[in-house]
């Protein structure tokens, strides 16, 4: 006999002081992965690609391919 | 006040291999036995046996420990001597009574109860053969129900379809052609 007193109120307030600093870290910690992950190589990846990219070598490239309706390969 | 289903243990009727046999037939009738005052009757002059509701019932439940009634309500001479002699202190009496007065109002300990019954093997067992039944109705299907194949999905069409894309330059910074070599005309 003679237990302690429970805990009657501030029982949300308790768990939420608790859990949300480690959910807001959880969450940076997520879109940080995200930026450095994801979307920074693919940044890299489409700047990398255009910088040396010669618009008309691909354009004749595809002509010759026969790929176009409107320009067919200079053969015909 | 009756707040959950009752069942006399005589009705419940684990899933054993045995059982099986009849357990589609009995399927409509155990859906509603559950209930136990109206079991299917067929008006055959009560052939059924229909539980009494209306008296209070045994049950061996583990979530209900406490019956309404002893198991055994019509006490020979013996045990009514003994249920007399429980009304003394318990210490006079031997272990053989304790365990026999325990019988006397229960039927089975909560050790009996929790009995496993092995109904898992037939329960799995069920599943497999069904799941092997089907793939032979697959199997039959792909015969005799498919009509043959469009022609996009042989091999040379679909060569051919890539070929095209990359002739196309179908996601060439991080997709499909990028992975193309257009110099040396292979994978990379």
């Amino acid at each position: 006999m003679s237990l302690p007193k429970p805990a009657m109120r501030g029982l949300l307030a308790k768990r939420l002081r608790f859990h949300l600093p480690i959910a807001f870290g959880l969450s940076l910690i997520a879109a940080a992965a995200f930026k450095f992950g994801v979307t920074e190589p693919r940044k890299k990846a489409y700047a990398d690609f255009y910088k040396h990219y010669d618009s008309m070598k691909e354009f004749s490239a595809m002509k010759e391919a026969g790929i176009f309706e409107s320009v067919r390969p200079t053969g015909k | 006040m009756v707040s959950q289903c009752q069942q006399p243990k005589k009705a419940m009727q684990h899933l054993t291999a045995r059982r099986v046999a009849g357990l589609l037939s009995r399927r409509g009738v155990a859906a509603f036995s559950s209930s136990g005052v109206k079991m299917a009757s067929h008006g055959h002059g009560g052939v059924t046996e229909q539980t009494d509701m209306s008296v209070p019932l045994y049950w061996d439940r583990l979530d209900t420990p406490l019956p309404d009634r002893p198991y055994k309500d019509t006490l020979s001479d013996a045990d009514k001597s003994l249920k007399q002699k429980e009304k003394g202190p318990w210490n006079s009496l031997s272990k053989e009574e304790k365990l026999a007065l325990y019988r006397l109002t229960f039927n089975e300990t909560y050790a009996e109860m929790k009995k496993p019954t092995g109904e898992w093997k037939t329960v799995l067992g069920g599943i497999f053969f069904f799941i092997g039944f089907t793939g032979l109705v697959v199997l039959w299907q792909r015969y005799y129900v498919y009509p043959p194949h469009p022609r996009t999905l042989d091999d040379e069409w679909q060569a051919m379809q890539v070929k095209r894309m990359l002739d196309m330059r179908v996601n060439p910074v991080e997709g499909f052609s990028a992975k193309w070599d257009y110099e040396k005309g292979q994978w990379k």
